[in-house]
């Protein structure tokens, strides 16, 4: 296998200078050798590849010293494994069960860069490779970016390995060869755990029954499509209107359905369809479509409004291209890198458009939200398939309407219902397989989880679960061992894990459910998922309203009781209108429009003290739509706060939490008996808050010696402003300029 | 109708009916308007509850009439340009007698220096609990710093003002330095604003000198004095033996002030010390900035280009290089251990910016209420930060090019810092803006003036009040419940565009739709309550414990007077 190519990369001077002498790395060499050949492996992984002498490294300081390891490409991830990651193990505050730091799970590879005499080239999977560069840089989906130097491995090694892992990240493949597959054929499948959850799994008669239940819905559960006779697309089963008959359900198989997803106090609902295939006869369909609508206004006694999505929202290309421009500015290779792209951050961050998007389904939501809550109107959302920006604002319309979806057992409840069971095609929206001729990959929940994100941190007492937890669920949808997110439909897993089996006849496989959290985290992680700004009783929220109320009329902060209350009641259509023509002319029409519809669901909204276990609108103004920094900027050494960010402040509540907590357990004892011991419980609250990192608890993948962050460039160009900036300084006179 | 509310020593000038108050949020609403020396006062009944307009006069940057057609009756509008980032418009019948009495008064009392009349403060008649004169003492804050020192000394050689004029009567100067030297120091630093110390290191004895450029011209004058004074300020330091000068100013503006008297001090001349130029744009450019600000934000904020709006003014940008200045500085001290100097032109505008920002991250005493009032007393009014030029109090020559926010844009900057580390400070966001909210209103004396001489003459302490009387008397108000004391941590923000934001509760707070997101705070003011609550029951029961403990005469006479908050260790 001896090719001429590579040697290359070895031979030529290498493009940075190692601070590692040859002496230290055969010192080195023989640690390795006791350690490295035992990687840590899951039921079911095997190790394809490996190569020693693998320098991992990090572009963060100027030196670029690197640790010594070897780099493994299994079934599962590729993985590095070095001595010193081990020792640094000995204590990570937020483990996950199925990963070390150094592991990246085959599906997370995101793009693999090959760098041979200092160029940085795009590695593309599916041709032969028979040079290999001198460093590789992957870039995962969770935004980690490794840097890999294999200029010291030996040269078969590190060709098969460089081979390896671009075939197995970078290839289609078949969905048999997904690792959950060889995992559950292995692991003894003792997952009884799974149905113990209080998370609905909407794969049988009676989660649906109890959610109609719930929300008293006035509708009937459909076994039509059991074993899946009318659609492969479909659930087995699924809820609508009294009206709709099996028929109706054949007739376009499931298209055309107006599906029940909701129900309001008030009695109306929300329902989703998908279009009705094309077909020439126009009165047919019509005739149908107003038999449906028929059958929901019927049922709920109201009204209904059809939404159409494809009108109104931005397509699946578009949210891939924008996706991918907004995640590059967090991809970041060095510390120069970062602070050039700081200063066009605004302006990049604006051209990704992500942010926008975002901005759009919310406001989206919000108008069905109106439509239910105001108008008492049902709605219908309509897509094409009905799985994809259908499920983002269905769900994101029950979470601002019903608190029960913002806990987290209803959350997760929710997202089996309408993303697992709403057959949304997960598989190839998250492009698993790699298979280039399927259709557009699209980040479509990872789009619902940024709107939920921007919710919660407007929101953060309304969600019983945190931050962490939706970056976390983020994670996961890259660790390809979940049935949640495998499959394109609830048929298409079934069929695939009955036929995944080699023996037919024996029980099919199960797969784990992503909501098993205790296979990725232990408790004392999983307790990192639990929102504690959260307010749940309704007594704490009574004396929360008070007290947000005064606060509020606070605003002027002045001495003595002059307050001064908010003008907020109350809008004079016609008075607006006048004034518009008058004083403003266009500019205040350009504030009322895009949210016009919305503008009294607000302002009443906004007149009643917030109510957490009530409605939830959030604000769409410029600054209120945010970056999701856990997410996007943990891996970011340069980003890190050291001692800072928001964790901070949750960290206080939980401290002062448990101090309660302690204090009501000191109060209890010492009024049974009055003795006088005092044995104070260590508080639980992880390391020191002034050590701690912003990206807590997120460690990035190497402890870095701290320094504050001063970027190598601060010179820069202030063109646009020099005619002042030239200007004699502060002690100029007072001529009137302006 | 009921009349609007007075504060003690406030008087009303006048009063109109029938005014139309043109709200860009809500739409216009009728009332009636009362103009007193020390606010305008709008009330209408036609909402429910009544709406209330309440803008004090200090705020008013101009007034302006405006044309109004085809409006009614109301063909006459005036707009009330603010200082604090808003505009509100009234609309009124033109012939009407006491609607001309309003404004005519209004213009009056909005620039009361400009029509020799008082300041409100001197007639704002409040007690207060708490004296906040009493807050700084400049002696007793350099003990707190451990001066003097065998190296530095607590000088009253401006006693009278004669040195330097907009300096303090006490400075902190090397104790080694002659009469007739200091002289010719003086002579050479622009304004007389010779190097003394602001902060000093507790361990490495580093500390942070400030002045104003030094007098180099275009024939590259040197003054032998200043350069051993320098020699002397890195002597000071046995940690170290290097001195840097951050230059705040921008290296090309530097070379222009050279031409013309000033400059900057050459590193051939200065041995052992290193300059360093932080490129920060001058006053003029920072009012600009605002000035655009103001434009995106309000009436109405542009959704779609938010982002490339904010980029466009500017602001944050400059907010940046200040933090990354002030986190520069910072890092020499504590971990270079060297002592630094700080200038710009005048040394009272990015310099007054930069050490208190640098003193702020390094000194976690300034992180308190009272340690915050101390930063403010001492590096930014004691030290001759021209308030009342760069505000323009009661002044209505609103054209004035001296006028810039640089004191905003200091709050701003700890605003940024509260963001990033939001246990790590004592105060909340209320106190920050109601320091800025009395930067304006004149009520206190705290702001008033120019330099300390000025305030001695004017008797400030004696016939106005301090705004620190006003927050120290609630202290609770201001107090950040997630505060931890951070014990000796420095703090080093991170000076990337990535994590500053815009404070909008601040700047967008007129806006209504930008409800501010206060109830997490008060969800932890009750968990504090409650704790303090348990906490006393726990001590009763203590108590109980111990009486009944020494009638049994038990073996634990003693435990240790434990407190429920691990974390709060105070310096």
């Amino acid at each position: 296998m001896l090719s001429l190519g590579s040697g290359g990369g070895k031979s030529t001077k290498p493009s940075f200078v190692s601070y590692v002498t040859p002496e230290d790395m055969k010192i080195k060499e023989k640690e390795e050798g006791l350690r490295s050949k035992h990687p840590y492996l899951l039921p079911g992984e095997v190790v394809f590849c490996s190569a020693n002498h693998v320098l991992k490294y990090t572009q963060e300081d100027a030196s670029q010293r690197g640790v010594y390891g070897t780099l493994l490409c299994t079934n599962f991830k590729i993985a590095f494994i070095s001595g010193e990651s081990a020792s640094q193990e000995t204590a990570p505050p937020f483990r996950n069960k199925l990963l070390s730091e150094n592991d990246i799970p085959l599906t997370c590879v995101d793009h693999i860069y090959g760098v041979s005499d200092e160029k940085k080239k795009l590695i593309i999977g599916g041709q032969v490779k028979s040079k290999y560069p001198s460093k590789l840089i992957i870039q995962c989906k969770d935004l980690r970016v490794f840097h890999f130097s294999l200029t010291y491995a030996k040269e078969e090694e590190a060709k098969k390995i460089f081979q390896g892992i671009v075939h197995h990240s970078l290839e289609p493949k078949s969905l048999k060869c997904v690792f959950a597959f060889s995992y559950c054929e292995t692991a003894s499948t003792s997952q009884a755990s799974r149905k113990s959850s209080l998370t609905l799994m909407f794969e049988t008669k009676e989660d649906w029954s109890m959610e109609l239940g719930r929300t008293k819905g006035n509708c009937k559960v459909s076994s039509a499509n059991e074993d899946y006779a009318i659609s492969e697309k479909l659930p087995q089963f699924f809820v609508v209107p009294f009206a709709v008959s099996d028929d109706d359900i054949l007739r376009f198989l499931g298209k055309g359905i107006p599906f029940w997803c909701w129900s309001h106090h008030s009695g109306c609902a929300l329902f989703k369809m998908a279009c009705l295939p094309t077909i020439q006869e126009d009165g047919i369909s019509q005739k149908y479509m107003h038999r449906m609508l028929d059958a929901v206004t019927q049922d709920q006694l109201c009204p209904v409004k059809i939404e159409d999505l494809s009108s109104c929202l931005p397509a699946l290309q578009d949210l891939q291209l924008s996706y991918n421009k907004f995640k590059q500015l967090f991809l970041i290779d060095s510390t120069t890198e970062f602070w050039v792209s700081d200063m066009k951050w605004f302006s990049s961050l604006e051209n990704s458009g992500w942010l926008e998007i975002i901005r759009q389904c919310l406001m989206k939501a919000v108008e069905i939200v109106d439509y239910l809550e105001s108008a008492h109107t049902s709605v219908l959302i309509v897509e094409e398939h009905c799985s994809d920006l259908c499920c983002v604002l269905s769900s994101l319309v029950q979470i601002m309407l019903d608190p029960y979806y913002r806990t987290r057992s209803g959350f997760q409840s929710l997202i089996q219902k309408e993303w697992v069971a709403g057959g949304h095609s997960f598989l190839d929206r998250c492009n698993h397989l790699y298979q280039k001729e399927k259709e557009a990959p699209a980040p479509v929940f990872l789009l619902f989880l940024e709107c939920v994100w921007q919710l919660l941190q407007q929101h953060a007492p309304a969600f019983q679960f945190s931050e962490t937890y939706l970056t976390v669920l983020s994670d996961s949808i890259n660790i390809p061992l979940f049935s949640t997110f495998l499959f394109n439909s609830q048929h298409h897993r079934d069929t695939a894990m009955k036929s995944g089996h080699p023996e037919a006849q024996r029980s099919p496989l199960n797969f784990p459910s992503v909501w098993d959290w205790s296979l990725q985290f232990d408790c004392k992680a999983q307790s990192l998922f639990t929102n504690p700004l959260y307010v749940e009783k309704p007594i704490q929220d009574k004396a929360l309203r008070k007290t947000s109320h005064q606060k509020h009329q606070r605003q002027l902060s002045l001495p003595n009781t002059l307050s001064k209350p908010s003008p907020r009641k109350g809008f004079f259509k016609e008075e607006t209108d006048n004034l518009k023509k008058i004083f403003l002319g266009k500019r205040i029409s350009k504030w009322l429009n895009p949210t016009e519809s919305s503008k009294e669901l607000y302002e009443s909204w906004q007149r009643k003290p917030l109510d957490y276990q009530g409605l939830l609108l959030p604000y769409l103004d410029g600054p209120a739509v945010q970056v999701w920094m856990q997410r996007y900027l943990r891996w970011v050494p340069e980003a890190q706060i050291f001692g800072g960010g928001s964790i901070t402040t949750v960290n206080r509540v939980l401290e002062l939490a448990s101090e309660i907590q302690d204090l009501q357990k000191e109060v209890e004892r010492r009024s049974c008996r009055m003795n006088s011991s005092i044995a104070w419980k260590q508080v639980y609250s992880g390391p020191p808050l002034s050590a701690r990192l912003s990206s807590f608890p997120f460690t990035a993948t190497h402890a870095w010696s701290f320094k504050p962050a001063i970027p190598s460039s601060i010179r820069q160009g202030l063109g646009s402003v020099s005619s002042l900036a030239d200007k004699e300084d502060d002690d100029s006179q007072g001529s009137g300029v302006l | 109708m009921e009349e609007a509310p007075r504060f003690p020593g406030e008087s009303i000038k006048a009063i109109a009916k029938d005014v139309m108050y043109i709200c860009p949020f809500t739409g216009a609403v009728s009332g009636t308007l009362t103009v007193t020396d020390y606010k305008l006062y709008f009330k209408s009944l036609e909402r429910e509850p009544p709406f209330i307009l309440d803008v004090n006069l200090g705020v008013i940057s101009r007034l302006e009439t405006i044309g109004v057609q085809s409006h009614g009756e109301n063909s006459c509008g005036m707009e009330i340009v603010c200082k604090d980032m808003r505009n509100p418009r009234f609309a009124y019948k033109q012939e009407e007698q006491s609607k001309l009495e309003i404004f005519e008064n209004l213009t009056k009392h909005a620039f009361p220096v400009s029509n020799d009349l008082p300041l409100f403060a001197f007639l704002y008649k409040e007690k207060f609990p708490v004296d906040g004169w009493k807050v700084y003492d400049p002696v007793a804050e350099y003990k707190r710093q451990g001066l003097p020192n065998e190296s530095w000394t607590i000088s009253k050689v401006n006693s009278n003002y004669e040195l330097c004029d907009s300096y303090p009567a006490l400075l902190v100067i090397p104790t080694s330095i002659k009469d007739e030297d200091l002289r010719r120091v003086v002579a050479f630093r622009a304004k007389h604003r010779i190097p003394v110390l602001s902060w000093i290191h507790p361990e490495s004895q580093a500390t942070i000198t400030r002045c104003s450029q030094p007098l180099v011209g275009p024939s590259d004058k040197r003054c032998k004095e200043d350069e051993k004074y320098l020699q002397t300020i890195m002597d000071a330091n046995a940690q170290s033996h290097k001195l840097t000068i951050f230059d705040a100013r921008q290296n090309s503006v530097a070379d222009t002030n050279k031409a013309k008297e000033g400059g900057y001090e050459s590193e051939s001349f200065y041995t052992n010390a290193e300059l360093t130029f932080l490129e920060i744009p001058n006053i003029h450019v920072m009012r600009e900035s605002l000035r655009k600000l103001k434009e995106i934000t309000y009436p109405v904020i542009d959704e779609a280009k938010w982002l490339s709006n904010v980029d466009s003014t500017h602001w944050l940008e400059y907010i940046r290089l200040l933090l990354m200045g002030a986190v520069r500085i910072a890092d020499k001290l504590e971990s270079g251990k060297t002592s630094v100097v700080v200038h710009c032109s005048d040394g009272w505008d990015r310099t007054a910016q930069l050490t208190s920002l640098a003193m702020l991250m390094l000194d976690s005493y300034y992180r308190t209420i009272k340690g915050f009032e101390v930063l403010i007393e001492k590096e930014w009014i004691s030290f001759g930060h021209r308030f009342a030029v760069r505000v323009g109090h009661g002044d209505v020559n609103h054209t004035n090019s001296e006028r810039s926010p640089l004191f905003v844009q200091f709050i701003d900057c700890v605003w940024q810092m509260m963001r990033q580390f939001p246990a790590a400070f004592e105060f909340n966001e209320l106190f920050l803006i109601t320091i800025l909210d009395h930067l304006y209103s004149c009520l206190f004396g705290t702001f008033l003036y120019n330099s300390e001489q000025e305030r001695v003459k004017a008797e400030l302490h004696t016939k106005t009040l301090s705004l620190w009387s006003y927050i120290n008397s609630q202290p609770e108000e201001f107090t950040n419940p997630f505060y931890v004391n951070y014990e000796n941590h420095v703090l080093y923000p991170v000076a990337s565009l990535r994590h500053l934001e815009l404070w909008v509760d601040y700047y967008v707070r007129w806006n209504p739709r930008m409800r501010p997101q206060m109830p997490v705070h008060q969800n932890l003011k009750e968990l504090l309550v409650i704790r303090s609550e348990l906490q006393k029951k726990v001590d009763e029961l203590h108590r109980e414990a111990s009486t009944r403990s020494l009638s049994s005469s038990s073996d634990r006479g003693s435990s240790p007077s434990h407190s429920a908050t691990p974390v709060h260790t105070t310096v």
